[in-house]
């Protein structure tokens, strides 16, 4: 394999890479703070994808009105979903709640059957996006050097909420200790909300993303890059939100290197994805960075 | 709060067994219905095709509504283009709605699925499009009125070689049985006529349903080969495509009939300009009357629609076929049925001529190669194989 090949494979991983970490991260916050995997957070993806879709081709907006108007709609959405399937559970045992989320799940994947058709549709994508750079051989989407920029800002803005901002301090209180956090006077249910809102928000960018990278949407598109990145998230350490970039980073790059070396592997790639899952929890049960004293939001 | 849920709940249960009483009674009473199933995906990532076909049978029953004096009822099952749906809702057909046949599917993987179903239950199956050779292989009970993978991965392979292509790269699904048969036979072809056995450069895989193909179009790129064959869904198809424009590959890809639906031009854009694809039928020249009545049909039935799809056509064949079964067989028994589909000789449909070889094929030796111009299918050529 030529060095101009090598780095063609190694841009496309980093840019799947980015992908899944923008998307782990909404699963890992949620999970610091409820102890819950959000198994719908695949779903309020696509669900993304189809308001960017449906903003940009029957209502026609700019794409930064309807990147916006996507943003706060599926804000809308995570905090309702967690206001009707959540938060009645929210003293019942775990699994309970576990079950509530892949009932949600469920729910929005049939109602996008229903709603929007089974049949994939056509992601509007523009040129500035979709242009592509010729870099000494090397093919270089503008949107392949946008995605992992985007996901790098977002990660430092939430490190410095978390560890520098009132509302941060409050959600590390309550995901150490729910209990006494409530008798501290930390009002639980905003901040889980808050905690919903940012996690949305996160799968907003990410559709929107991935929408012009991968230009189709279709009512199933969440599955699979929502278990990728649930495999990501506990990659990197579940709870941990530098775990989550580094292992959405490490799941696209592995992705992209197995077909590169073992090109005879392809169709395994997904269940190469899982395997990678076994045998980190196996020999790091707490992730890469997961630490049991360290602070999980 | 509990009480009024219970209430409820009974109420609920109550009333669906009495609605389950209302259906039987019913199914009892019409007796001078001929059920036919038509077993199709109508949501998933087939959907697009899976409609086009019910779209020919609808216009046929639409057409031919009647036999025997009886009025012909479809029966649609949705197979949500899953191997395991599949098999469901192809239960559902034999065992609850009790049809006398069965049409479809889009999708040579959904069709066998339900082979053994149809096999074991003799309930008759046409399939329409479904071309992978697995489908009627040692099943007495499954037939078809379109063409076979080796032919179609021969007409693209001979295309390809017409063309002056030395070097091919080839793109599969490897969970799909009809793009793995497709790139079987075109790789066998393609060898035989360059005798060259290093002429595939490059074999890529992929899953149904992936979006991301950067990691084996880069290898392809690196093999620099003169054309690329990948046969597979139209969803996934176009999406490599345009990664393949993106990466700055330029070599022309060719494929087969699964491509020709509108969604593979409106996701693939401008970048599937110049797409080459072996079909069954084209609008513009039909071959028979037949196919000229089904063209002016269609199109008054479907305005919307740019062009007449071959699938549409397939399953209007598939199921004018059935019904001059059931007409020879003068009974709705499946297994008499069966039996008529089995002698069907010189049967004028109007994807052409059809005869039901012992395997349960269509014989037939032409195909329609297709080419996207200008955000169109467009007729390129007809290939006559001996």
């Amino acid at each position: 394999m030529g060095l101009q090949t090598f780095m063609q494979h190694l841009a496309n991983g980093i840019s799947l890479g980015s992908l899944y970490a923008l998307i782990a991260i909404g699963y890992t916050m949620v999970y610091g703070i409820l102890r819950l995997i959000n198994f719908a957070h695949g779903d309020i993806f696509m669900m993304a994808a189809y308001l960017a879709f449906f903003g940009m081709t029957i209502f026609s907006m700019p794409w930064y009105v309807a990147f916006i108007m996507v943003i706060v709609v599926t804000v809308i959405l995570g905090i309702l979903i967690e206001k009707a399937a959540y938060r009645p559970l929210r003293d019942a045992p775990t699994s309970s709640v576990l079950i509530s989320a892949i009932g949600v799940s469920f729910l929005l994947e049939n109602l996008a059957t229903f709603l929007f058709s089974g049949k994939p549709r056509a992601f509007p994508t523009f040129e500035t996006m979709t242009y592509s750079l010729d870099m000494q051989g090397v093919s270089v989407q503008v949107l392949t050097i946008i995605v992992p920029i985007v996901t790098l800002i977002i990660l430092f803005i939430l490190l410095f909420v978390i560890n520098r901002t009132k509302l941060g301090m409050a959600m590390r209180a309550v995901s150490k200790d729910y209990e006494i956090a409530k008798v501290m006077g930390i009002k639980i249910n905003n901040i889980i909300a808050y905690t919903f809102a940012i996690g949305s928000a996160l799968a907003a960018i990410g559709a929107f993303l991935w929408g012009m990278k991968y230009p189709q949407v279709s009512p199933l598109m969440g599955v699979m890059p929502g278990l990728k990145c649930f495999i990501a998230a506990v990659i990197g350490g579940i709870g941990n939100i530098k775990g989550a970039v580094l292992g959405g980073f490490i799941l696209g790059l592995a992705e992209v290197l197995l077909v590169a070396f073992f090109g005879q592997l392809t169709g395994y790639r997904d269940a190469i994805a899982f395997i990678l899952l076994i045998i980190i929890l196996l020999v790091r049960p707490t992730g890469l960075l997961g630490e049991k004293t360290a602070e999980k939001v | 709060m509990k009480k009024i849920l219970s209430v409820l709940l009974c109420m609920c249960m109550s009333a669906s067994i009495l609605v389950g009483c209302g259906g039987s009674k019913e199914a009892a009473a019409d007796a001078d219905v001929i059920k036919i199933g038509v077993f199709e995906p109508l949501t998933g990532a087939n959907a697009a095709g899976g409609e086009l076909e019910v779209e020919g049978m609808k216009l046929a029953n639409k057409l031919y509504p009647e036999v025997l004096g009886k009025k012909v009822e479809l029966v649609i099952a949705d197979n949500k283009s899953d191997k395991a749906e599949a098999t469901t809702a192809a239960a559902r057909l034999i065992e609850k709605d009790k049809v006398s046949a069965i049409l479809g599917s889009w999708g040579s993987s959904l069709s066998i699925a339900a082979g053994d179903l149809v096999k074991n239950n003799k309930v008759p199956a046409i399939g329409a499009s479904c071309t992978n050779p697995m489908v009627t292989q040692g099943n007495d009970y499954y037939f078809r009125v379109c063409f076979l993978d080796p032919f179609q991965g021969t007409v693209m392979a001979n295309y390809a070689f017409k063309q002056g292509y030395k070097k091919a790269a080839i793109i599969q699904e490897v969970s799909n049985d009809y793009a793995v048969g497709l790139a079987k036979f075109f790789t066998d072809a393609f060898v035989k006529l360059t005798g060259d056995e290093s002429s595939i450069v490059e074999v890529g895989n992929y899953n149904t349903n992936d979006q991301d193909f950067s990691g084996i179009l880069t290898n392809i790129k690196e093999k620099n080969p003169d054309v690329i064959f990948a046969p597979g869904n139209f969803t996934e198809s176009a999406l490599i495509i345009k990664q393949a424009r993106s990466l700055g590959i330029t070599a022309p890809f060719i494929g087969g009939d699964t491509w020709e639906t509108s969604e593979f031009i409106q996701v693939g854009g401008k970048e599937v300009e110049g797409a080459v694809l072996s079909t069954f039928f084209d609008d513009t020249a039909p071959a028979n009357d037949e196919a000229k009545k089904f063209v002016e049909e269609y199109k008054k039935e479907y305005p919307n629609r740019e062009s007449v799809a071959a699938v549409s056509a397939l399953g209007y064949d598939a199921y004018i076929l059935t019904l001059k079964a059931i007409e020879t067989a003068g009974s709705a028994d499946p297994q008499k049925i069966r039996d008529a589909i089995a002698a069907t000789k010189d049967f004028q449909g109007v994807t052409g001529k059809i005869t039901i070889n012992e395997q349960g094929d269509a014989d037939k030796n032409t195909a329609v190669i297709k080419t996207v111009k200008d955000g169109k299918f467009t007729y390129l050529d007809t290939v006559v194989i001996e």
